[in-house]
């Protein structure tokens, strides 16, 4: 996030777009519904009638996938009607004029056509959001989960400089980040381009210094992301995979695949606290501690480090990963020391220029807010104030694709997966939670009344949906929720998985696959 | 009896709540907001509430396993670290670093994360370092 969460609270608009925030992210929702009380227009953006569109002065539901399009024209709108910033636009951006001509092609009659949004809420949302004097952009997975995922980033980076809503309190660019750790896991390194504090593993002074620090040779070429990963094991050019508490064989797309690939693994490690559908394929299972059972510190989504605390010792014989870590390295032959993960902190302030002033004695209490230089400096509230971290903002010229894949007379009905409210991720901790597992204990299928009625299914049927991946069964949910020829499920249910049926077609540059659309079928199950 | 509060950080999505977990006699027995951490200010969302109830279920694994015929089968720690060491080190020197991937994970700390990926790259020699950031 380029801003804090509670300063949402002070925008006086909000536009949510891709984000299902009171279900994945509630405390985030909670400032919403603030700034929604306190007078601030809430726009909501998103195919389906999310909880937050109830309260929307306007929502609209673009078709699956169109997130550039109706991007693309609202600022058409904003730019025809000359409520840009064009002082914004001088002083802190470049690549303005490439940018315009491509987004002058996209008026709002044209993007009605591609979005399934009607040409009048277009010129509201943009008038709304040019207008407001402090205006922020929330967004979640239904933006960054396409084969368009980095463009989907930028349309909104873009919209956001154009109007010079950035920078300042309450208004800003604020992807919210679904893990409570997938913040620190980028910042920390676990990602094949970069160290620590995102310094590119192929800058010879960068590699210099860790290689100083570390006492070993490194190499400077960039890893694999995890699809990499996958056909590397399916092709042999992958021999080993040691996975830390994942799940691939629910989390990823076309799970199918997936197996495939770890069953290739010539050895397969997985360090758990549950015995996952993963870890089943293991050559070794190493258990892990919860977060109740070691020390350390979480990454929120507006770059707050907090102390986690050991409550209570590992259960059974487990151990806490750091020390399973450090064992393994040492036994590897590259021995590992440490006494504590204070200690650890220490090595990463030294080696990481934003969590320079990082200590645990600074910790207690609110924590920090990256980037944090050093042991005087607060930690910082907002980003970009006065200058973007490059220097000039980079305006992008962005078409419209449509998704990898599109209906088809084999497969007429668009899917799209996502999150619910008790559950989370592939569900090892929620449905080993007697309280939350009771609540939903299986998955379900949403799909539009009409739809149903068509297919002669009713709340509760079993269905099967099937598409060029694979084909699973689960009950269906006839709900408005979703529209005409789109459905919807979550993916936490291992009986009922959603990623044997997604797309693993990815962005070209993120290597996200594209779980927001793919195309099924459905039928009755027998 | 030993009761104590913890104040600790919320293990589900993003929003890091602050949370205290109340342990009676070296268990996890439930779990109380706290008003004084920025993000929530005393509010939970129902996962968080619920957030104590998967740490002692007994489907955690508790003891090192490794296939033998096939089948995952207990361990000690001893033969456990000995035998992924020892398997990863002969799989680096036959097929080269980055014949060797990491998944680290965004479900454990910071400092977790920094020592996965300082061993791949340091250790090991490979920026083959990734976790399900996109998923």
């Amino acid at each position: 996030m380029t801003n804090s969460i509670a300063e949402l609270e002070n925008a006086d608009c909000i536009l949510v777009i891709g984000s299902n925030t009171t279900s994945s992210h509630p405390l985030v929702a909670t400032r919403i519904f603030r700034a929604k009380e306190k007078g601030a227009r809430l726009v909501i953006a998103d195919p389906r009638k999310i909880q937050l569109a109830l309260k929307a002065d306007l929502h609209v539901r673009q078709n699956l996938g169109t997130d550039v399009a109706l991007l693309n024209g609202i600022m058409q709108v904003i730019l025809a009607n000359g409520w840009h910033n064009q002082a914004f636009v001088d002083e802190r951006t470049e690549g303005f004029d490439a940018f315009r001509k491509v987004t002058e092609d996209y008026p709002p009659e044209r993007v009605a056509e591609i979005t399934g949004v009607k040409a009048d809420d277009i010129r509201t949302m943009a008038e709304w959001y040019a207008k407001a004097q402090a205006a922020s952009i929330v967004y979640c997975m239904g933006i960054t989960q396409h084969t368009t995922g980095v463009d989907n980033v930028k349309a909104l980076a873009n919209l956001a400089m154009l109007t010079g809503q950035i920078g300042r309190e309450a208004t800003g660019v604020n992807p919210l980040r679904g893990q409570n750790n997938v913040q620190g896991a980028c910042d920390m390194g676990a990602l094949p381009n970069v160290y620590t504090g995102y310094q590119a593993v192929n800058i010879p002074d960068i590699q210099n210094k860790f290689q100083a620090a570390w006492n070993a040779k490194l190499s400077d070429k960039i890893g694999l992301t995890i699809p990499g990963i996958l056909s590397g094991l399916v092709e042999g050019s992958v021999k080993a995979l040691y996975v830390v508490g994942e799940n691939p064989m629910m989390s990823d797309p076309d799970v199918n695949h997936v197996e495939k690939a770890l069953r290739s693994a010539e050895f397969l490690v997985v360090q758990d606290i549950f015995l996952t559908p993963t870890a089943e394929l293991a050559h070794v299972v190493l258990p892990g501690a919860s977060f109740a059972e070691k020390d350390g510190t979480f990454s929120n989504t507006e770059r707050r480090v907090q102390r986690v605390r050991k409550a209570i010792e590992p259960v059974g014989d487990a151990r806490a990963d750091w020390e399973i870590m450090q064992e393994v390295s040492t036994r590897f032959g590259y021995p590992m020391n440490f006494r504590s993960p204070a200690e650890i902190m220490d090595e990463i302030a030294r080696l990481t220029p934003s969590y320079g002033g990082i200590t645990y004695d600074r910790l207690d209490g609110e924590g920090l807010c990256w980037p944090c230089p050093n042991k005087d400096h607060p930690g910082t509230k907002f980003l970009h104030s006065g200058r973007f971290t490059r220097g000039l903002g980079l305006f992008h010229a962005i078409e419209y694709k449509p998704p990898a894949e599109t209906i088809d007379e084999e497969y007429p009905l668009w899917l799209t997966t996502g999150r619910v409210h008790v559950h989370y991720h592939t569900g090892t901790m929620t449905r080993n939670s007697p309280s939350l597992h009771a609540e939903m204990p299986e998955g379900y299928l949403e799909v539009n009344p009409e739809d149903a009625r068509r297919l002669g299914v009713r709340r509760g049927d079993e269905v099967r949906v099937v598409s060029r991946r694979g084909h699973i069964v689960v009950k269906a949910m006839p709900t408005d929720r979703v529209e005409p020829g789109v459905l919807f499920m979550p993916f936490h249910f291992v009986e009922s998985c959603a990623n044997i049926l997604t797309n693993p077609a990815h962005d070209p540059i993120a290597k996200i696959p594209e779980y927001k659309v793919c195309a099924v079928r459905l039928e009755k199950a027998a | 009896m030993d009761y104590r509060t913890v104040l600790t950080t919320c293990a589900y999505c993003g929003c890091g709540c602050g949370l205290y977990l109340e342990v009676l006699d070296g268990r996890v027995v439930n779990t109380i907001p706290c008003k004084t951490t920025p993000v929530n200010e005393g509010k939970l969302c129902v996962k968080g509430w619920n957030i104590h109830e998967f740490i002692h279920s007994p489907n955690r694994l508790t003891r090192p396993l490794i296939r033998k015929n096939g089948a995952l089968t207990e361990a000690s720690w001893e033969e456990a670290l000995d035998y992924t060491a020892g398997r990863l080190w002969e799989i680096k020197e036959k097929h080269g670093s980055d014949s060797l991937a990491f998944l680290a994970s965004a479900k454990v700390t910071n400092e977790e994360n920094y020592l996965i990926q300082k061993f791949a790259r340091a250790a090991v020699g490979t920026n083959n370092v990734d976790h399900c950031a996109r998923l």
